[in-house]
């Protein structure tokens, strides 16, 4: 099994934004897409696939420590152009494939009109923290 | 003493150790602050480090209704031993988190897993807490007695964490306040109860099937409990009448109000503003002022609600979501929908966002 990381972002590089905003949906349609991802979350956790999965708000700030004795710098909050994770979903699976598989399947949670949206998902392979025995 | 940790159904031997523990702590304790019933103090820690050992031991077995700190047998335990446990727990050197799992754990008798889960932290994250939280306490067993005020707040910081995984942490809160209502005379503990009651009565009617969020406007109201919802007014009355108002008194009288009204026009809403004002004599609360300008926008309409709201500071949580909801009623719809993606972007919980979300959708699908 391989642990993987399904990011969402809130905003990309337009080339990247390609469906309606929520906001100018259905409420139906907007119903359609939340029941759509929870129903995502309870099949995964049904097939032993889920680890946890959590949304983030968009509001934040960039911090740096600024020196010893100083309070620490902050820049934020983020302007808007800055490429904003909005959420994750962490899943252990059995191979690359099947993770490709689910991403693909989240991405085409439905929108405007009840088509996918297609939304970028990236997909990131968590690193072990040991090697393994037979190594 | 044995005898009577067994006929509540310790078995020998852990009886035997959980009774040495009490007379050590009898030794540490006694010379600082000797209690009035020895016998039964003995008897109370004695059961309590009873528990702690079972626990201990079995960390992960369920919770079981013998495991129960706070039996509230009069003969063995009394009422200020029971009391005294929930002032050391709400201690005004832990902070809120830590007073919030000691509570659960020694008032309430869950396991640290169970109080893991609910705040969805690491088991052995909220371990540490917990333990940190009794070195804090170390050497202030059962002396200097806090404030009522931070045993409420504590309750009601549970209540409101509501239910998560297999622990419903507001029928908890209930629970354990309901213990102490009985244990202490006080209006602001009936007044807690009270309000937490009627919030509760309403929990059923606040989610669709599917999760999603009904606000108050437009929940079913034969949904309610009623039983629950007399109740919680039932004390509440009791509770006034002493008039010894205090804030959670004020905020079950709000919430009574509301229960009240059979239709949501019915509502009264000017007694709701006259009950806020009196809520913003005991603490100049944003967050009360924002609830009061909502309820001035339906007694005296959305024009007075806005005036208010203009006087408020817009880094309030749920300031735009208030002003979204003002401004519908008086019409503005297009300011309105981009006010509930703003509000929806500040919202601090996914049901609430979705809400936001699906009113801004609302608003712009209808234009």
């Amino acid at each position: 099994m391989a642990k993987y990381l399904m990011l969402k972002h809130y905003t990309m590089a337009p080339e990247y934004m390609q469906y309606t905003p929520m906001e100018e949906w259905t409420p139906g349609e907007v119903d359609a897409h939340i029941g759509y991802m929870n129903d995502f979350a309870a099949r995964l956790k049904a097939s032993g696939e889920f680890v946890d999965s959590q949304a983030l708000s968009p509001e934040g700030t960039f911090v740096r420590f600024d020196g010893e004795g100083k309070p620490p710098v902050t820049d934020g909050p983020f302007p808007e152009t800055k490429d904003l994770i909005a959420g994750w979903m962490v899943i252990d699976v059995e191979s690359y494939d099947r993770a490709l598989e689910l991403a693909g399947e989240l991405s085409a949670a439905p929108g405007a009109g009840g088509e996918p949206i297609r939304e970028w998902l990236e997909l990131r392979p968590f690193m072990g923290v040991t090697p393994s025995t037979t190594d | 003493m044995i005898g009577i940790l067994e006929r509540r159904g310790a078995d020998f031997a852990t009886a035997e150790d959980a009774v040495q523990d009490a007379l050590i702590e009898a030794f540490r304790s006694w010379p600082e602050n000797e209690p009035r019933d020895m016998k039964g103090w003995l008897i109370t820690v004695a059961w309590r480090k009873f528990l702690d050992r079972v626990r201990a031991e079995s960390a992960r077995t369920a919770r079981e209704e013998h495991a129960f700190a706070l039996d509230t047998d009069a003969a063995t335990t009394s009422a200020d031993d029971t009391v005294a446990l929930y002032f050391l727990c709400a201690h005004p050197d832990l902070s809120p988190a830590s007073a919030v799992a000691l509570t659960l754990r020694a008032v309430g008798g869950l396991t640290t897993r169970q109080i893991a889960e609910a705040y969805l932290v690491p088991e052995a994250t909220m371990a540490q807490r917990i333990s940190r939280a009794k070195r804090t306490l170390s050497g202030r067993r059962l002396n200097r007695p806090g404030s009522i005020s931070a045993v409420l707040t504590v309750l009601y910081l549970v209540f409101n964490e509501g239910y998560s995984g297999d622990v419903d942490l507001a029928a908890e809160a209930i629970r354990l306040t309901r213990v102490l209502a009985a244990s202490i005379d006080h209006p602001e503990v009936s007044g807690l109860l009270a309000l937490m009651l009627i919030h509760h009565a309403r929990r059923e009617a606040r989610f669709t099937a599917d999760g999603a969020l009904i606000t108050l406007t437009d929940q079913d109201r034969s949904r309610w409990d009623s039983h629950l919802i007399a109740e919680g007014i039932g004390i509440l009355e009791t509770a006034l009448a002493r008039e010894e108002l205090g804030e959670f008194q004020v905020q079950a009288a709000i919430a009574a109000l509301h229960a009240d009204a059979q239709r949501v026009e019915d509502t009264d809403w000017p007694q709701i503003v006259e009950w806020y004002d009196e809520l913003l004599t005991f603490h100049d609360s944003p967050i009360a002022s924002l609830n009061r300008a909502v309820a001035i926008g339906e007694a005296d309409g959305p024009a007075a609600g806005l005036a208010q709201l203009d006087r408020l500071d817009e880094t309030l949580p749920r300031y735009f979501a208030v002003e979204a909801h003002l401004r519908e009623r008086a019409g503005e719809d297009e300011s309105a929908a981009k006010l509930y993606v703003r509000a929806a972007a500040k919202a601090g919980n996914l049901a609430e966002r979705d809400h936001l979300m699906r009113q801004a959708a609302r608003l712009n699908s209808e234009r």
